[in-house]
């Protein structure tokens, strides 16, 4: 075919308009304004009823001075990290399952099962199992003659108790995505290694880690960011039984949420949902940096 | 590697799925518990006296039909919207070359970066504003467009050979008769993967459809869900059987389309 041909058919701008036009209207409409306005009332006084007024920075200076935020902050800092930890677990389980031959698909079955089921439900039943008189976490410990808890009513306990849920939660997608990226290493690598009488725990480390490393990568910055915008498990374990650790156990979105849509401080909630932009960046961008020293590309 | 013992990984494997497992099977039986059983220390595995009473409370106080239906409804408006709308744009990104397309592509990858909380605000706003609040729509509208599904089918439809496409065209056909007839079949994987990916975080969703849905009515599922842990705080049966009940539906669609579960899922990844 030569290139006159080609280009006589192409078809005109009209066209290439038409296909675009739903998908830019809306994401300007429902996503590009939305985040501008966010950005304005972030500089604004916005009253449930009434005008907004300009007040400059003062959301940002109300907000380095309340102690809650740095609270909320530090809370969702923690849950991220111990969140992490769920990372090296899964690499380790997706190896395993990996190997684990016909079995395979019963293990991603099950440990996918609470990706698919509401995470409201997932919520309910951790909190019956981390009741601290008759829940099934203390019962379990006891066996072993550990001391219980009231996990979910005791601040000092909350976020560890969320974050071992949330690596729970999180497995499934994890051991999915880390799977792909274990199926792209070429069986000969494994196969040559073994030639050369190299065990499983040193083509683990030697092979799976540093070639998979870029999935690994992948999953580190979903999972950050995911973290950083917790919400779900502390509006059912806490909010929605009027539980007292809740003044002590909220995350940066769910601050944000009772700013802007129970308070109704749409101002105050949109200059918090700007430092979550800037937390997220920060983090992120730290990661990319970081992947250097880490992350292998063959 | 076929003749090394496999047993110690299956031994592993099988201590971390009952990790995985014991929580939905400890709910399981506690369903069928009466309260005061399961406020007993040390506590009862099997239920002592089978009680459905958690199914007759969770059935008379919740319209779970009603609820499962605003889910589902919203689930359909979502998915349909989200999916015809990124593959137009997609296929536009990837094949129709029009002024300014990188720099609009630009602002969808710049859109595609940003936390969904910052566009709640302003998206409350225009839901108020269209008195849709409490409604149907309201629940989809926002994630009828996304730019990761425009992303995923622009990415979709680069890696598809050019020969089918402009062997339609010397036909005769339009480019929207392309779109349809040539290039959207085969892009199913794609198509597939986005369905589920939408479907799934479009039934889970907890914060959108709370803020959407002020006065109560219809609610989907997770909504209705915490308003029932509100009322029934310490039923743990009923509390169980709602979250059971709920469940349920994604579950056994997942069961059945496992493949296209876990292949959407891997597919999010490959963005990477």
């Amino acid at each position: 075919m030569t290139s006159s041909v080609k280009s006589a058919n192409r078809p005109g701008v009209g066209w290439a308009l038409l296909f675009v036009a739903p998908a830019t209207l809306g994401l300007v409409a429902l996503y590009l304004w939305p985040f501008l306005s966010t950005l304005l009332k972030s500089f604004q006084d916005v009253p449930a009823f009434g005008p907004a007024t300009y007040v400059g920075l003062d959301n940002y200076t109300e907000l380095a001075r309340d102690g809650a935020v740095w609270q909320a902050f530090g809370n969702s800092a923690l849950y991220t990290a111990i969140v992490l930890l769920g990372v090296p677990l899964a690499v380790v389980l997706a190896a395993l399952i990996e190997q684990a031959g016909r079995g395979r698909t019963v293990y991603r079955v099950l440990f996918f099962l609470p990706v698919v089921t509401l995470p409201v439900a997932i919520g309910m039943v951790w909190r019956f199992i981390y009741n601290g008189d008759f829940g099934l976490l203390n019962y379990v410990l006891s066996w072993f003659g550990i001391d219980g808890h009231y996990w979910v009513a005791d601040p000092r306990f909350t976020i560890y108790a969320f974050a071992a849920v949330g690596i729970w939660m999180g497995l499934g997608i994890n051991l999915i995505i880390l799977g792909a990226g274990l199926q792209a290493i070429p069986k000969a690598v494994y196969e040559a290694s073994a030639l050369d009488g190299a065990g499983r725990m040193r083509q683990f480390f030697h092979i799976t880690v540093p070639l998979l490393s870029p999935s690994i990568f992948f999953v580190t910055i979903l999972t950050v960011i995911a973290a950083l915008q917790m919400f779900d498990l502390i509006f059912i374990m806490l909010r929605s039984v009027n539980n007292t650790a809740l003044a002590d156990s909220k995350t940066i979105v769910y601050l944000f949420y009772e700013k802007a849509f129970v308070q109704f401080q749409q101002g105050y909630g949109a200059a918090v949902a700007i430092v979550l932009l800037i937390v997220i960046m920060i983090a992120t961008a730290l990661q990319f940096r970081l992947q250097r020293s880490w992350v292998f590309y063959g | 590697m076929g003749e090394r013992r496999t047993w110690p990984i299956h031994l592993l494997l099988v201590i971390a799925s009952l990790i995985m497992v014991v929580p939905f099977a400890w709910q399981i039986l506690t369903v069928f518990k009466t309260t005061p059983e399961v406020a007993r220390v040390p506590p009862t595995i099997l239920p002592q006296e089978f009680s459905l009473h958690a199914f007759e409370t969770f059935f008379s106080t919740v319209p779970f039909w009603s609820m499962f239906a605003v889910s589902t409804g919203s689930l359909v408006l979502r998915v349909v919207g989200q999916v015809a709308v990124a593959a137009l744009a997609g296929y536009a990104f990837a094949r129709l070359p029009f002024p300014g397309r990188d720099a609009l592509f630009g602002l969808f990858l710049a859109m595609l970066m940003v936390p969904s909380q910052l566009f709640l605000i302003g998206q409350y706003g225009l839901i108020r504003d269209f008195g849709l609040l409490d409604t149907l729509p309201a629940l989809a509208i926002p994630g009828m467009f996304s730019a990761f599904g425009t992303f995923l089918m622009r990415q979709a439809f680069l890696n598809m050979p050019q020969d089918y496409e402009e062997a339609a065209r010397l036909d005769g056909a339009n480019p929207f008769q392309v779109f349809w007839h040539v290039m959207l079949p085969m892009a199913k994987p794609t198509l597939a993967a986005l369905t589920v990916l939408t479907g799934l975080y479009s039934w889970n969703d907890l914060l959108w459809p709370l803020i959407v849905s002020p006065s109560g009515e219809n609610r989907p599922l997770p909504v209705g869900l915490a308003g029932l842990q509100g009322q029934f705080g310490t039923d743990y049966p009923t509390l169980m059987a709602g979250a059971l009940i709920c469940s349920i539906p994604l579950v056994l669609v997942f069961l059945l389309l496992q493949r296209q579960f876990f292949r959407g899922i891997a597919s999010s990844g490959l963005k990477g």
